[in-house]
């Protein structure tokens, strides 16, 4: 195994790490508009990721920075094509952040308000983005000799993307609402379990959909191991839930993801970015890569710092492993100017 | 193509309002970590409540402003991808791993702990509480340090060679990168200003309080912080300059050069003060110097030759082949101008400040305060400044506030401008690294969008920000007073509100 496959491989648990962590984040940004039925409520579920979903952020930038150091050509060409949605996104991921902070730091109706709207759609839309933009990598985009894409912004809605995009937004819902059940107390721990048996059907039937797209297309014998394991995680998933073992139902969800997100890479690789001009022109793990030397340097730092990077980051999680409800958020609207 | 238009020109145009506008938080965030963990250590140490209570406010202000840090972060990070693809290809090799390394190491300890450190009031015994804070100090320094050495590449590449083959750079010594002069002395200068920046915005914000005879415990406190902050800070800031200076004259002669409009070559060089000049004809047809000084400033000899423009523009011809190889020069003479003037302004003010308020015992018995009274401000021993003149020192003192912010946004002005037309110092030209894929639309609607929106936030934070200032640090609570001794908060009252929710 070269360098220039593990480090696909580490790029491949970076997303995985961000879609299992900020999945959930989107998820509950999402389920403020679907499950929660007034401002306590919302707020509650707002405090199930408070302290956690900036840190949960990170696995986006060092998925996008650790794609620069290693596979400069990949990072380019995604970047530079992908344009206008990833353009979408950022605006969604300031605002969104920003919304997090300020929302309760005025006890005004109107801003309140406008904030949480502003959470809602900044959740869903690149939660719905990220399918899309992986639907193309997967699929294949229109890119040159000089891997420039030279596709337009329509290129990217085709039908394979936006069931992508259908996938992570249901997918991420269903693991919001689970993540939810396992957080919270009270009635809406209840209603959570509920509607995470909705919309994991749904999420099911995409999914399902999706990933024998995928194989059909481009997959092979290990991808069809990825494909059945996030299949059967799903299904089990629903049933845990169904019999409210949360912990479980958590864990599988975030099982559905890893599995989705390495069947996906399985079916991509030994390409980054194939093309659908010229299969020479086509990004592989070779082509797109960094030196050796730039790539020793950067394994060397992730072997080292990624290992101390969970620990701490999943001391937090026990640190703020209680569970809320609406008692425990104060009552006066301004309960974040307080302190 | 309209050249205003250009695709170059727009994406240029979005680095620098991107950046500068980043880094109106950066060099807050930076310092007031610190100075937060330092007043919540103060309280851990001490017990007294002026402390914890100076800790909230500032903790507060610190947290409204990471907030945009944080996701106007995000963009700087990859607009080097949407609009520098070719840049990426060529130099990413290199230039990607400090960035990672960034990510990797000094962005997940900022957030993580930031979270704790927010929502673990009631969560945390004291000590570890107080532990995350430093952790988020200490984040911050990396990442700042991690991209400083990153722009400091392209200011002055080391440790790479051109592989012609595969037609880009490659890494081939990254302890170079990271430990190379130009990265120590900018990291050095730029931690420095950070300080200073966050030192003014404590002067300022005391100040406004202490004028109003409101909060004065907490306000006496934070403002001789913030006074002995800007005054050691602004010193390493001037001697952090000098070094950077001198750093590069040697390595970019050229913007060194246009910093001080000198056209020709001259020995010994005047250091100039103001100048007026002819562009097109490459000379200055008004200009106010002080002779020789320019030459220690380059070389710490008064009588050294200093190259000029027009010398540094046909070596680099001679060097790179026919061209222009000259910045904006006005940019450059008065951005530099800018940058020192406004950063030993609000030095000078801090020092006056910290003799005017100096400590009781240097002072005659009938002016000593007691800790519940503002300060008389004291020019000589038995003679305070005059009472028309004392709400004029308050008022100045707030505005100190924001010359830091224009210096430091003057600084990066110079030093990216003053590269041009280089994106990396003689390996690759700005005009060659923009996105050749991106439409001159596409770079057009994401410029507009980002300032538009950077535009509205700005009012936003700004509003937010005089809302907690005036509100003054807040009254504790029991919770405050009896911090958990378990990590995970307390049992006992399973059903009680948390100390902190959004």
């Amino acid at each position: 195994m070269e360098l220039h496959d593990v480090w696909f491989v580490l790029i491949a648990v970076l997303w995985t790490g961000y879609f299992f962590l900020e999945g959930f984040d989107f998820g509950v940004g999402i389920l403020t508009r679907l499950l929660a039925r007034d401002r306590a409520e919302r707020r509650v579920l707002i405090n199930t990721i408070g302290p956690v979903w900036d840190g949960n952020e990170v696995w986006l930038l060092t998925a996008g920075g650790a794609t620069f150091a290693a596979f400069p050509e990949w990072y380019a060409t995604l970047f530079s094509g992908f344009y206008l949605p990833l353009l979408l996104v950022l605006v969604c991921l300031i605002v969104r952040g920003v919304a997090f902070e300020y929302r309760a730091k005025r006890p005004e109706e109107n801003w309140q308000r406008n904030w949480e709207t502003a959470i809602f759609w900044t959740s869903l839309l690149p939660a719905f983005l990220w399918g899309v933009a992986f639907g193309n990598i997967v699929g294949g985009v229109r890119i040159d000799r000089n891997f420039e894409y030279v596709g337009s912004v329509g290129d990217l809605l085709n039908p394979y993307a936006l069931l992508g995009g259908l996938v992570t937004l249901t997918l991420f819902t269903f693991h919001g609402a689970v993540f939810t059940a396992l957080k919270t107390v009270g009635d809406i721990r209840v209603r959570a379990r509920r509607l995470a048996r909705w919309v994991g059907l749904v999420t099911a039937v995409a999914a399902l959909a999706f990933l024998l797209w995928t194989q059909a297309d481009s997959g092979d014998d290990k991808s069809l191991v990825a494909l059945v394991v996030a299949v059967a995680a799903l299904v089990i998933a629903l049933v845990t839930n169904q019999f409210g073992r949360e912990g479980w139902a958590f864990a599988l969800s975030g099982l559905t993801i890893v599995a989705t997100v390495a069947m996906l890479f399985l079916s991509l690789f030994p390409n980054v970015m194939p093309s659908t001009l010229d299969s020479d022109w086509s990004l592989t793990v070779t082509n797109a890569s960094s030196s050796p030397y730039t790539l020793k340097i950067m394994t060397w730092c992730a072997a080292i710092a990624t290992p101390i990077v969970l620990l701490y980051q999943g001391w937090t999680y026990w640190v703020f492993r209680k569970r809320i409800g609406t008692q425990h958020i104060a009552a006066d609207a301004a309960a974040g100017t307080a302190h | 193509m309209d050249l205003a238009l250009a695709p170059e020109t727009l994406a240029r145009w979005q680095f620098g309002i991107t950046t500068v506008y980043h880094f109106l938080f950066v060099p807050l965030t930076i310092s007031l970590a610190a100075l937060t963990a330092g007043l919540q250590t103060a309280w851990v140490r001490t017990e007294k409540e002026k402390y914890l209570r100076a800790t909230k406010f500032w903790g507060k202000l610190f947290l409204i402003n990471i907030a945009m840090g944080v996701v106007t972060g995000i963009v700087q990070e990859f607009q080097f991808g949407m609009n520098w693809s070719d840049y990426s290809r060529f130099v990413g090799d290199i230039f990607g791993a400090p960035l990672a390394f960034e990510a990797l190491i000094a962005f997940f300890f900022e957030s993580t702990f930031i979270g704790l450190w927010i929502f673990g009031w009631d969560k945390l015994p004291q000590k570890i509480h107080l532990a995350c804070i430093w952790m988020v100090s200490i984040g911050t320094v990396l990442s700042a340090y991690f991209i400083l050495a990153a722009n400091s590449w392209m200011q002055h590449p080391v440790g790479y060679r051109i592989d012609k083959a595969k037609g880009r750079a490659e890494l081939t010594d990254f302890w170079a990168v990271l430990t190379q002069n130009t990265a120590l002395s900018q990291a050095f200068h730029t931690l420095s200003a950070a300080f200073l920046t966050g030192g003014a915005f404590m002067v300022g914000i005391s100040a406004y309080h202490l004028a109003r005879k409101k909060h004065i415990r907490e306000m006496k406190t934070s403002l001789r912080l913030g006074l002995i902050t800007v005054v050691i800070a602004g010193l390493l800031t001037s001697v952090s300059g000098d070094v950077l200076g001198k750093v590069m004259f040697k390595q970019q002669p050229m913007k060194m050069a246009a910093a001080e409009a000198l056209w020709d070559g001259r020995q010994p060089a005047p250091f100039s003060i103001f100048a007026y000049g002819d562009v097109d004809k490459g000379h200055n047809t008004v200009a106010v110097e002080i002779p020789g000084l320019l030459s220690f400033l380059a070389d710490d000899n008064f009588t050294s030759y200093v190259p000029g423009i027009n010398d540094v523009n046909r070596a680099e011809q001679q060097k790179f082949g026919p061209g222009d190889y000259r910045p904006n020069i006005p940019v450059a003479f008065w951005g530099f101008r800018w940058m020192i003037g406004f950063g030993m302004a609000s030095f000078a003010i801090g020092l006056a400040g910290l003799w005017l308020t100096r400590k009781k015992f240097m002072l005659a018995q009938h002016l000593r305060v007691g800790d519940d009274e503002v300060p008389h401000l004291v020019v000589f021993r038995n003679k305070t400044l005059g009472p028309k003149l004392t709400p004029w020192y308050w008022r100045i003192a707030v505005w100190t506030l924001a010359f830091p912010l224009i210096a430091n946004s003057w600084g990066w002005i110079f030093t990216e401008m003053g590269r041009q037309p280089w994106a990396v110092y003689g390996v690759l030209q700005t005009r060659d690294a923009v996105s050749p894929g991106v439409s001159q639309g596409e770079v057009l609607l994401s410029m507009t969008v980002f300032t538009a929106l950077y535009a509205i936030l700005a009012v936003v934070e700004v509003k937010l920000l005089a809302k907690y200032v005036k509100a003054g640090p807040p009254e504790l609570t029991e919770a405050d007073l009896n911090p958990p001794t378990k990590i995970g908060g307390d049992t006992r009252d399973a059903d009680k509100p948390m100390a902190f929710s959004y």
